[in-house]
């Protein structure tokens, strides 16, 4: 038997049915509004995800505050520091091709997408020089670990040191996967622009990788002053 | 009843008390709505295919009510309910001292004298007792279904409740959270006993070292007296009497010292820094076992005549009194440790 | 009554629009993502029912004699993870919720109809997972996880299991997303939130929780894994961690999941209570207001699993108030069921058995949930067969009967044909008797101090522990008879007519079974829900 499902909404359609709309709804502006709806529920799942990891790095924090901010002084300020710049930057190229998409430019579209892809790599690479700076000084938590000294006074730090680089690794892991699979979406979506699939009437999945692009963002614009900021000794 | 247990403590009765309140009010309730519903479904079955039912109007007040009906009874049971956890929760001044470690998979009791029992618990009646709790490995739980006594054993913190039993007798002693593979067979016995028979027992055992007379061994053995030793400039505040005392720490704030206190600055000294002091004492966490943690804090309270409104009361048939200076000798000869 | 239908084997609907394996592992077709969903649950469920059953056959007797200690950790693990994670948070949701919820709005399918496909997949990789980890030698820490003895001290393949979880979970949240964006966005024109049917309303609750409180466990157990893996030490005393936080983690999610259990058969009840009493449901906004009230104060509530681990006094009390706030809006719902009786005109159809041994078996179960939530009993009979007891009547009492109600009542809408009532009824009965005589038991031996999660105990608990098992052996036979005549039906037995039930609601305005487009066009709402009275009114003046 012959699938039926495609055409009963067909032939109610007044215009010719647009390739991008899914069949099950009316018209394009209600899937636009319930695929923004759900990408903004996402983002809300993400909250909670990250945080349980949030939760328990303030729960520690109070408990261990001078290993916690000892450990925190050992963190490469300047490489925190210019990767916040590079995702704030790496927001606006991502706004600036939603904009793109919008409006019809599909060259735009491509260019700003690739800059968006290659600030976030910079972004990656720096986080990979950061941990393999950890790695080399032993402070990656398990049975490697040695308790780093204290900058400033040179002594060994408390124990619970190690508390603060689990959940460096954990948070700023999970971060850095968030961001990997927003690299892997944003080359998607080059490609479906190389392709002709956005115009000023269907521009949404530019939109809503936008949303979880500048929602990754915002992650990091917590963590760095939670993991860099506090209790800092020295700029 | 047979369906409760012994009332051995004394808050069982009050605990039981409770629990039939809220049976009646479930009996009441539940017959209620299953009578109500078997009523209706035959009161109003359906008679003819065609039939048609009555229409009844939405009527928000008695929405109203039956929301605000059951609203007074659970903030009555709320009430009683948190005046009996009071009862529970708060032990009174003049607690016995007794130091349960929790391990896979057995409970090894130590009463300050330096009686040692594994998996038994000998008490008195009419008194009570306060248990200090530490785990070695995973959390454990410290249940005696006759006195409706049960407390968390975690690990990594001293965990502390109290009892007083009432009635002589031989009381199940089971572990409440599960720990492994021997969870089942972690369970024991708690015997209550008459005074009279709890002094025999007491005499008659050969107990091993005091707790407090272990603990100062390893105040010496960790190097704990090179800063605590009350010498003069010496670099840690002296621990002679601090227990039960207001201790002022130096970002203004100030608390009692108790078991958890002195477990915490041992643990993690940086949490808290006495006022006056500077920041150096090392950490000793994962350098000590806990029951070892428990010598010490055994010893530090020693260091305290007993202060009026704590629990560190040492007075009691039976049990020796404790040292009052830094580095005590031994304060009885030393016995062959009673066997467990 | 419709009339009946026409040669309903020549008709096209969604079970035959498409042969083959591929059409149904491919389908984005919300009507057969639900029949994956219950190959799926029943599969799980079966499992977790065979790990009961051999746990209640080693409590025959004090001894723990019929399996090693470990045997029997794994045992209990099993039973919990399978049933928890495999069978009760999808089961409504993914059955009934997938069915119905498009047919019910007047939609042609949900939102989002491959992202569907996609939870169903997850859940069944995930449910896999754990799947493989029982057969090659189980997990022992309880479906709890308690740190530090899952992530330190346990030699079982915790991290496997974990991982199947954390992957299910993500299934439960695109479920719960798309449920939300469907009710949302896609109603038929006329029907407002007030003309919804109350599953809905109940779906869009559960929905709330998916999402809210899911990622909470994932991160947790993401954590318990790396904790295993990279012996991290976040909730390892011995590194400094805190197993506390771990159970506030863990209960964050866990408890909310309870209503993600309870809040889709509730739904269930309220459709069920209306259509046999042909009569409005009594309180149609105060039913719907409460389900949402229950999602919303359910996050508030967690610390009532935590009264003797340490937490503060103060905490217990602020946990123990808002518990028993959170029963009240499902009171408020037991007395609305009732009062959608009185006066009704009521059929003993097997659907309606069910509801009303929910009715009573959730009332009573509840309140014994509120014996829990008062801190001074609570201390005696937290980690006792009282636990055990009190939730296997919400979620055995409560729940299955409710999702067996529910597939009782829709099954001619699903399948297009009639279950024996002679059967069905029977079953419903052994059901019931079973499951008191399993669980009653299990109250006074929990009060008199049987912890759980034991497999040999003192033998003055026998007596209780043999009724119990006595009581599992009639209900495991309950739940296998409808089983067997349900799978019968679908080639044996009668066809059904659209609307065999006389019930309102616009999935029986369609065929039995629906096309695979449900509405051959969208369908208008007029009128209030569960309109019963003025339609047939209507009927009658027309003659």
């Amino acid at each position: 038997m012959a699938d039926v499902r495609a055409h009963a909404a067909d032939s109610r359609e007044d215009d010719a049915h647009p390739p991008e709309l899914r069949h099950h709804f009316a018209n394009l502006p209600a899937q636009r509004e319930a695929s923004t709806l759900a990408m903004w529920m996402f983002l809300v799942t993400e909250v909670l995800f990250f945080g349980g990891m949030f939760t328990a790095y303030v729960v520690y924090r109070s408990t261990y505050r001078r290993a916690f901010e000892g450990a925190s002084n050992l963190l490469d300020l300047t490489l925190g520091t210019v990767n916040t710049a590079v995702l704030i930057c790496s927001s606006l190229t991502m706004a600036l091709a939603v904009w793109a998409s919008g409006a019809g430019k599909k060259k735009a579209t491509i260019l700003f997408l690739i800059g968006t892809i290659l600030l976030g790599g910079v972004f990656l690479g720096i986080k990979a020089v950061e941990y393999t700076q950890k790695f080399q000084h032993h402070e990656v938590p398990g049975p490697h670990f040695v308790v780093p000294l204290d900058e400033r006074t040179h002594q060994p730090l408390p124990r619970q040191s190690e508390m603060f680089f689990s959940l460096y690794f954990c948070m700023t892991g999970l971060h850095a996967a968030h961001m990997i699979i927003g690299v892997g979406l944003l080359t998607w979506l080059i490609v479906k622009a190389k392709n002709d699939a956005f115009s000023p009437r269907y521009n949404t999945p530019v939109d809503l990788v936008g949303l979880y692009w500048h929602f990754v963002d915002v992650i990091w614009i917590f963590l760095f002053p939670l993991l860099y900021l506090l209790g800092r000794h020295t700029l | 009843m047979p369906f409760l247990p012994e009332e051995a403590s004394s808050f069982a009765r009050h605990v039981d008390h409770l629990y039939l309140f809220l049976i009646a009010i479930t009996a009441f309730f539940s017959v209620l709505i299953g009578t109500l519903v078997v009523y209706f479904a035959i009161r109003y079955h359906r008679r003819a295919p065609d039939e048609v039912a009555t229409e009844v109007h939405e009527n928000a007040v008695l929405e109203i009510v039956w929301t605000v009906i059951p609203l007074g009874l659970v903030l009555i049971m709320f009430y009683w309910g948190t005046r009996v956890y009071f009862r529970i929760t708060r032990p009174p001044a003049n607690a016995i001292e007794i130091y349960v470690t929790a391990k896979q998979w057995m409970w090894k009791i130590q009463h300050t004298d330096g009686h040692r029992e594994m998996n038994e618990l000998h008490v008195p009646v009419g008194m009570p007792v306060r248990l200090t709790m530490a785990s070695e490995d995973v959390i454990h739980s410290f249940y005696v279904p006759a006195f409706r006594f049960k407390r968390d054993v975690v690990p990594g913190r001293f965990s502390a409740a109290w009892f007083e039993a009432v009635k002589p007798g031989k009381y199940h002693l089971f572990c409440a959270e599960y720990c492994g593979t021997r969870h089942s067979n972690m369970i024991g016995w708690v015997y209550a006993m008459t005074p009279a028979d709890y002094q025999a027992w007491l005499s008659g055992g050969t107990p091993g070292e005091s707790l407090a007379s272990a603990g100062a061994k390893r105040f010496v053995e960790h190097a704990c007296n090179t800063c605590h030793g009350d010498q003069p400039g010496a670099r840690g505040p002296s621990l002679a009497g601090i227990f039960g005392k207001v201790i002022h720490f130096s970002d203004g704030s100030s608390r009692i010292a108790d078991e958890a206190y002195i477990r915490e600055s041992i643990v993690n000294p940086q949490a808290k820094l006495v006022a006056g002091y500077p920041p150096i004492m090392p950490t000793f966490q994962g350098q000590i076992s806990e029951e070892g943690l428990l010598q010490l804090t055994a010893y530090i309270k020693s260091l305290s005549s007993a202060p009026a409104g704590t629990g560190a009361a040492q007075t009691g048939p039976g049990l020796s009194p404790g040292p009052p200076t830094p580095i005590p000798p031994p304060s009885a000869p030393e016995r062959k440790t009673q066997t467990p | 009554m419709s009339a009946t239908p026409e040669r309903p084997e020549r008709r096209v609907n969604y079970l035959n629009a498409a042969y083959g394996v591929r059409s149904w592992l491919l389908t984005t077709d919300h009507k057969r993502i639900a029949l994956l969903y219950l190959i799926g649950v029943t599969f799980f469920f079966a499992l977790g029912g065979i790990a009961a059953a051999l746990i209640r056959v080693e409590l025959l007797t004090p001894a723990g004699d019929v399996f090693q200690a470990e045997t029997y950790n794994k045992l209990f693990t099993t039973h919990g993870v399978m049933m928890v994670f495999f069978f009760m948070i999808p089961g409504i949701p993914g059955v009934l919720g997938n069915f119905l919820i498009p047919l019910m709005i007047g939609a042609k399918d949900v939102a989002f109809p491959r992202l569907n496909l996609l939870s169903w997949y997850l859940y069944i990789i995930g449910a896999l997972m754990a799947f493989w980890a029982v057969v090659h030698g189980g997990v022992d820490t309880g479906w709890t996880f308690y740190t530090p003895y899952s992530t330190v001290y346990s030699n079982g393949w915790v991290v496997v299991t974990a991982v199947g979880i954390f992957i299910a979970g993500f299934s439960s949240i695109l479920t719960g997303l798309n449920f939300l964006v469907t009710i949302h966005t896609m109603r038929a024109p006329g029907m407002t939130w007030m003309r919804m049917p109350l599953f809905c309303w109940g779906m869009y609750a559960t929905g709330i929780i998916q999402i809210l409180g899911t990622p909470v466990i994932a991160i947790t157990l993401l954590l318990v894994a790396a904790e295993r893996l990279f012996h991290l030490g976040i909730f390892d005393p011995a590194q400094g961690g805190d197993p506390v936080l771990f159970q506030h983690l863990f209960w964050f999610y866990s408890h909310p999941a309870v209503y993600i259990m309870i809040l889709p058969a509730m739904a269930v009840i309220s459709e069920l209570v209306t259509a046999f009493s042909r009569k409005p449901i009594f309180g149609y906004k105060f039913i719907a207001a409460s389900s949402v009230a229950i999602a919303v104060l359910s996050f508030l509530v967690w610390g009532h699993h935590m009264f003797v681990s340490g937490q503060s006094v103060y905490a217990g009390i602020v946990f123990s108030i808002l518990s028993f706030m959170v029963a009240i809006p499902s009171a408020i719902k037991v007395f609305n069921w009732t009062a959608t009786l009185y006066k009704g005109s009521v059929s003993y159809q097997t659907p309606l058995l069910y509801a009303l041994g929910f009715i009573g078996l959730f009332t009573f179960g509840g309140l014994t949930g509120l014996m829990l939530a008062t801190l001074g009993l609570d201390i005696h009979v937290h980690d006792t067969y009282f636990i055990v007891a009190h939730f296997h009547y919400i979620m055995v009492g409560g729940t299955i009967m409710a999702y067996l109600g529910g597939l009782h009542f829709w099954w001619p809408k699903i399948s297009g044909r009639i279950y024996p009532e002679y059967w069905s009824r029977v079953s419903a009965w052994v059901i019931f008797v079973g499951f008191n005589l399993t669980f009653f038991p299990q109250f006074i031996v929990g009060y008199l101090g049987m912890p759980r999660r034991y497999h040999q105990y003192p033998e003055e608990f026998q007596v209780l522990n043999v009724m119990s098992t006595a009581g599992a052996s009639i209900l495991g036979i309950g739940y296998v008879i409808p089983l067997v005549y349900f799978i019968w039906s679908m080639r044996y037995g009668a066809y059904a007519a659209d609307n065999p039930w006389g019930a309102t609601g616009l999935e029986w305005e369609t065929p039995s079974p629906p096309p695979t487009e449900n509405f051959p066009e969208t369908p208008t709402v007029s009128g209030r829900p569960y309109d019963y009275l003025t339609a047939r009114d209507r009927e009658a003046a027309i003659g």
